[in-house]
Parts: structure tokens; sequence; C-alpha cells
């Protein structure tokens, strides 16, 4: 029902666009390639459009944000927004193709390390007359975030939230086991898992070989003070000395008996959820679903094991692509839609997420599961700006994490063998992109 | 297949009903005679798509392949063969990985064909008695069938986890090991994705089997026994030459679909351990569609093909053997058109 529901609602969208674009074809204003659109004003006031919405939030975040898109609407009698939603794999293969046969959105969400991909494959167009527009700098977003949405000197997002990996624990088994305090390093951590034990949880931190696995061992290179990527894209660097530390200590946990061996696709989640294990670390999108679960749980933010505090995060990040047919007014639409969703980014804060923006932040977040998470925002870091950097991440670290966690190599091996073919996949990519 | 043999037919008969004709229409040609392009006409509508959605594809795809093709990008360097060659030397970044899957593919085709062979001959074979129930069972049996891929590996994926699934409880009740890693080791992966995959297809040629059977004639196996055959040698003697026609196609059939295993492996275990069970369409897919690296992709589907093409002349060759039935000769060529 649903999903015949979404296909109509495709298909009108499809053909009203195509009359759109027929209407237009004759007097369709000159857009330019470099910028979508014409001089944005902050203000649309032209006829009524029609704007194509592609996101990825196919989950616990989903009715939030249909619930700004709708209030959106409600403030905007001239401009009607048609919703597609996806999963995010699927997205990230489709919006190229679609855009190049001219058949994209006019306006998306996407992750903040994709842009520069998209960006090298003319996918988006550059956004910096918006955010000057708009007023927006880093005094209002960390600075991490808002630098790595640029690109060869431009800018291609602005950021609607950040998300980052965080540490739900069970709070029952917490309060049996007697501890009062989230573990925050390494030896609190491990005081915590033995405590646990002690009280009878006994495998208290499955250890996922899978997702979100890679995205635990980079928090931790990163917790070593090491980098997982060179900077400028030429080099994988997740077998530095950091990146074995932090796999090996990731094996340990299932060497010492805190986490079965094995544990495959989602299993560390699930058996999170039925309480059969006491910590697991996960996204902080997943607050709502273990919310609704019933769950006694608490998230607090990633203890510092590799030794400063630092952790895997992302961004989703407006964007406007490239379009075959430049509609001046669809462009400045899609604009004022940005600007609008960006100020209102509280109501984001419902899905789980933290809102970019500093002005929002602090209120929206007051009371909510993410808070004490979003209060070590300075410690969250970002993939480089690399183009291909994340099927490469996908293809080499994730296989390695895997490798090492399930013991069939040791971390140093598993690690070595897949940073050399991500370097070599890398310096592909720079000869791809770079000319 | 038929159509132009008919037609042929037709062609050697019509002067013969020339002669009676007095009108002044040319001699020789019959007013119901065939036109040349009849044959196309009928042809067409098949052929269209054919050539639309198969041959213009794959020479594309060869096109393709001699090219460093990223759709998204203007610049799309000709390579020459060099995709070909990187994937023949073993430092370069995709042979490894992608001969890994060959590998992967082989093993998955090597045990899941035999099975998928005897098994549905086996079930076909019960479902062709008569007893109470028949048709809720041969129901049953086919009933998986229907699933989609991503029902059946979802499904399985849960049942089969190693720390929550139901497969390990339930072995564990039956004092049975119940700490086996179906998911996230081989060989053991091997052997949940070889049985899901046979529990899922097998009701397809099960059902193709039964089809076969109920077209021999009951008079031989009535003649069968009339000669003091026993059961096994009714089914050696008369049963088996009956099937050999269909035998090529659902060896060709499964073989063809096995090597082609993608979902199970996506879903069932993304590839664990590592890449070990990553298959070749695996492979493709990823390094095609996820890393754009379409050149590469394309290559390694020819190299796919051309192992799939040997395998293929192999099995006609296998079941050619036999010369002395010409009928069962006949049906395996007519056979061949159809697997398509």
């Amino acid at each position: 029902m649903g999903k015949r529901l979404r296909f109509t609602r495709f298909m009108q969208g499809a053909a009203i666009a195509a009359v759109g674009a027929l209407a237009l074809a004759g007097c369709s204003g000159q857009g330019g390639a470099e910028s979508a659109g014409g001089e944005f004003t902050g203000e649309y006031d032209g006829p009524e459009v029609t704007l194509q919405y592609w996101n990825g939030f196919t989950g616990g975040d989903g009715p939030f944000m249909q619930q700004m898109v709708d209030d959106f609407m409600a403030e905007h009698d001239n401009i009607k927004i048609e919703s597609t939603t996806q999963d995010w794999a699927d997205f990230y293969q489709k919006l190229p193709a679609a855009v190049t046969a001219g058949e994209g959105p006019d306006v998306g969400v996407m992750h903040l390390d994709q842009l520069s991909t998209m960006a090298a494959r003319n996918v988006i167009v550059p956004v910096d007359d918006l955010a000057e527009e708009l007023d927006l700098s880093a005094d209002d977003f960390t600075e991490e975030v808002w630098d790595a949405g640029v690109y060869q000197d431009a800018r291609y997002g602005i950021p609607l939230d950040v998300h980052s990996l965080a540490m739900y624990y069970n709070t029952d088994h917490f309060a049996a086991a007697g501890i009062t305090e989230p573990p925050t390093d390494e030896a609190s951590f491990q005081e915590a898992l033995d405590k646990l034990t002690a009280a009878g949880f006994q495998t208290p931190f499955w250890m996922p070989a899978l997702w979100p696995g890679h995205l635990m061992e980079l928090s931790l290179i990163w917790q070593g003070g090491g980098e997982p990527y060179s900077e400028d894209g030429s080099e994988a660097t997740f077998d530095s000395e950091e990146g074995v530390a932090g796999l090996t200590w990731m094996r340990s946990m299932v060497d010492e008996g805190y986490s079965p061996s094995d544990v495959a696709i989602d299993a560390q989640y699930i058996a999170f959820k039925n309480g059969e294990t006491s910590i697991t670390w996960d996204g902080i999108w997943q607050i709502n679903d273990l919310t609704e679960s019933g769950l006694p749980f608490a998230a607090a933010p990633v203890p510092a094991i590799g030794g400063e505090a630092a952790v895997w995060a992302n961004s989703h990040n407006f964007f406007l692509p490239r379009q075959a047919q430049a509609d001046a007014n669809k462009a400045n639409a899609a604009k004022v839609f940005i600007a609008w969703m960006s100020e209102n980014s509280a109501e984001w804060a419902g899905a789980g997420m933290i809102p970019a923006r500093e002005s929002v932040r602090d209120a929206a977040l007051e009371g909510t599961v993410q808070q004490p998470i979003a209060d070590q925002i300075d410690t969250m870091r970002f993939l480089p700006a690399v183009p291909g950097l994340g099927p490469v991440q996908a293809e080499t670290l994730e296989v390695a994490v895997a490798d090492g966690v399930l013991g069939k190599a040791s971390p140093e091996e598993a690690l070595t063998r897949e940073a050399d073919r991500a370097t070599k996949l890398m310096e592909e990519n720079l000869e791809k992109f770079g000319g | 297949m038929s159509t132009p043999t008919r037609v042929g037919a037709s062609v050697t008969e019509a002067p013969t009903a020339a002669p009676d004709g007095s009108a002044p229409r040319r001699a020789g040609v019959s007013p119901t005679r065939p036109k040349p392009f009849t044959p196309w006409l009928f042809l067409l509508p098949y052929l269209a798509l054919f050539t639309v959605f198969v041959i213009v594809p794959s020479v594309f795809g060869l096109w393709i392949s001699l090219h460093e093709w990223d759709y998204t990008l203007p610049n799309k360097p000709f390579v020459g063969g060099e995709n070909y060659a990187e994937l023949f030397d073993p430092n370069s970044v995709n042979s490894g990985s992608f001969w890994t899957s060959m590998r992967a593919t082989g093993i998955f085709t090597l045990f899941s064909v035999p099975l998928l062979l005897v098994l549905p001959l086996l079930v076909a074979l019960l479902m062709n008695k008569s007893f109470p129930g028949r048709n809720f069972f041969r129901a049953v049996y086919f009933a998986p069938y229907v699933l989609g891929v991503a029902v059946v590996g979802l499904l399985w994926r849960y049942l089969l986890d190693n720390n929550i699934g139901l497969v390990n409880y339930y072995l564990g009740l039956f004092g049975l090991p119940d700490d086996t890693a179906w998911t996230t080791s081989v060989p053991a992966a091997w052997v949940a994705l070889v049985g899901v995959t046979v529990w899922w297809t097998l009701g397809f040629n099960a059902v193709i089997y039964l089809a076969a059977l109920q077209d021999i004639p009951g008079e031989l196996y009535e003649a069968a026994s009339v000669d003091g055959a026993n059961a096994w040698q009714k089914f050696r003697n008369v049963t088996l030459p009956g099937l050999r026609p269909i035998l090529t196609f659902v060896t060709i059939n499964t073989l063809i679909a096995s090597a082609n295993m993608f979902g199970q492996s996506y879903i069932i275990t993304q590839g664990a351990p590592g890449r070990e069970t990553r298959t070749a369409i695996y492979q493709i897919a990823e390094t095609g569609l996820r890393n754009f690296q379409m050149g590469d992709a394309a290559a390694m589907s020819y190299v796919l093909t051309f192992f799939l093409m040997i395998i293929s002349v192999v099995v006609f060759w296998l079941f050619r053997e036999k010369k002395e039935k010409p009928v069962a000769d006949e049906s395996a060529t007519a056979q061949s058109g159809g697997i398509r």
C-alpha cells in the first residue's frame, strides 16, 4: 500500500516535472552549469513550483523529515515538495544515473563524505552563494563539519546535522553490576566489563565483524592520534600503529570472552535490544528504534580507548544537483527550502540527530538521549573530502576489520594487506578525478 | 524453432500446386504461399526485444570493457585490452579479488548443481506417485520458489545467525553442536548458502522433472513389467532415458543459475568471512555499480561469460555422447534453442 502510494506520487511528480520542463523549454533562463539558478534573493515569490526532494531517511528519522517538509509547505503556498525516500545504498547508486539522464531531483540530502565524490562526478553544484546569502559561516557550525563540505575551494553542502557513533548501555545491567557512571576511557571500560561479567552478564560487549565494526576502528585510530587516510587522498594509513592497536583491542574483546566469536550482521544490535548484551556501540540514529523497543538504556560518548577522546561522525548535507534543464524558479525555490530547513532544524533533533547549527542545537537537545554525545561535538572526526573514498573503504577497511575481528588474520596482516589495496585504489581515483 | 521448418516444407509443395492454376498470375506462385519475410515477421516482436536487451548491450559491453569507463565522467579513455590484462596480472588491484570470487562461484556451483539435479528428481518421483494429499505436497515443495531472493535471504540470515538464530538453537536442543558460525566462517557458510539455495529452488526443477515424467508413456512401464523388470531396472531403462532431453535443459539452466548466484551471499553472508563467499557476479556488481569501474567490471563479465560458454559446451557434449537414439538427440537440439 505504502509502496504503491509512493509510486503514484512519484509518477505524478514525474508528470508534473515533465509538463513543467515542456512549458519552460521555450523560455528557460540561462542557469549556467556552475551554480544552479540565477541570483538567489533569499525569497521565492515566483509561480507555483513542485520540487523533487530525494533523501535516504528510511528509518525512524523518516517521519521527522516528513513533518519538517509538511511544516515547510504549510508556510510556503507556492512551493510543493515531493519526497522520494530510498535506502542510502541505492540512493548513491541511482543519483548519478538519474542526474546524468536529466531525471534527478531538484534538491536532496546526502552524507558529508559523499559530497566530494558527487562533486567530482559533476552530479551536484556549488552552493557558496546560498551560504553567503544565509550568512552561514563556520562560526555557527563545528569547524570540522563546515570545512569538510568544501571540495576544490567550493562549498557543496549545507549541513543539517551531525551524527556519530555512541555507546549505548543497558541501564538495568549497569545498575545490577553496580556501575554508576558510564565508562570514559580504557581502564573504566575494562572495569565496567569485569563488573558486568561478575554480575552474571556473560558476554557484555558483542564485537561486530561487519557494520559498524569499521566505524569503531576509525574511532580507535583517531583516539590513538592516527589518521586512516592521508588528507590529499593519495594513501591509506589505517595500517599504522594506531590502526593495529585498535583492531587488536577489538579482537581482544572476543579473545577475552566479553564477546562471543563470529558475531554476524546486526546480531550485536539485536542482542542488545533483547537484553542479551549490556553495551553496544552504534549510531545515534538508532535512538528512536531503541526507545520504541522499551529497553531501559542510555547513551554516552564512545569511551577513549585509544587515549584521547575522538569518535567517527558524519553529517547530512543539503545539496543542489546539476540539472539538465536549468530552471531558475526551481533552483531558487530549492534554495529557499534548504534555508528554511537549516533554520528550523530543531525538529530534526527528534530523529535522534544533532542539529548542525549551534544557534539551534542547545535548545533543541535539552533533555534528549543524544545530549551527552552532543556535548562532545568537538571530539567528532570526519573522513577527509576525497572523491571515491567511500567505496574504497567498503572494499578494503571493512574487509580488514572483518578478518581481524573474526580472527581469520592477525590485525596487522589484515590491515597491511587491505591498506595496500586501498592505496592502489586511491591512486587510481586521484588519476580519474584529478584530471 | 519449428516455424522455419514448416515454411520450408510448404515452399517445396508450392510448385506442385501451380500447374492447376490457369489464372494469368506468375507460374509457380501459390496465392497462399508465404512471403519470404513471413518468418521474420513472426520473429520480429521477440527479435526486437532480443536486439535491444541482449545483442546491443553485449556489444556495447565489449566496447565498455576496452575503456576506463565511468559514465558520470566526461573522460572515458580507451585502454585497449588493459582491463583484461589486469585481471591476469597478480599485482593489480582487481585480479586477486576477482579470482577469489570466481573460485567462490566455482565452489558454490560444484556443490549446488549435483544436489539441485538429484534432489528435485527424487521429489518429482515421489510426487508422481498417487497418494492422498499429493497436490498439497506438490504445492509445499514448490512454495519457496515463489519467494523473492530478498525474502529468502533475510529470513535465513536471521535463522542461521550463529548467536541469536533458531537453527543453532534447535541443533542445541537435540544435543548437536550449537555454535556453528553459519554466516561468518567457511565451510559452514557454503553449507548454508548451498542449503538455502536448494531449499529455495528445488521446486522449480522438480516441476520440470514432474512434467517430463508425466510425458513418459505408461505402456513403456507396462512393457517393462511384462519383461520382468524390477523397479530399479524400470527407472534405469525407462525413466532415465525418457528424461534425457529434459536433463540437458535442467543441467544447463541450473549451472547458469548457480554460476550467477548473487543475492544469497549478498544478503546472508555479505561475502563474509572476508571476501570468501563473494561470488563473481557480486564482485562484478561491486566493481561496476558501487566503484564505478565499469570497464573493469565489463571485462570481468566477459571472462565469466567465457567460462560459462566452455562449461555449456562441455555439458552439451556430455549429453550428446550417446548417438544411438536419434529421437533424444533431436529433442536435445530443440532444447538448445529454448534455453535462452
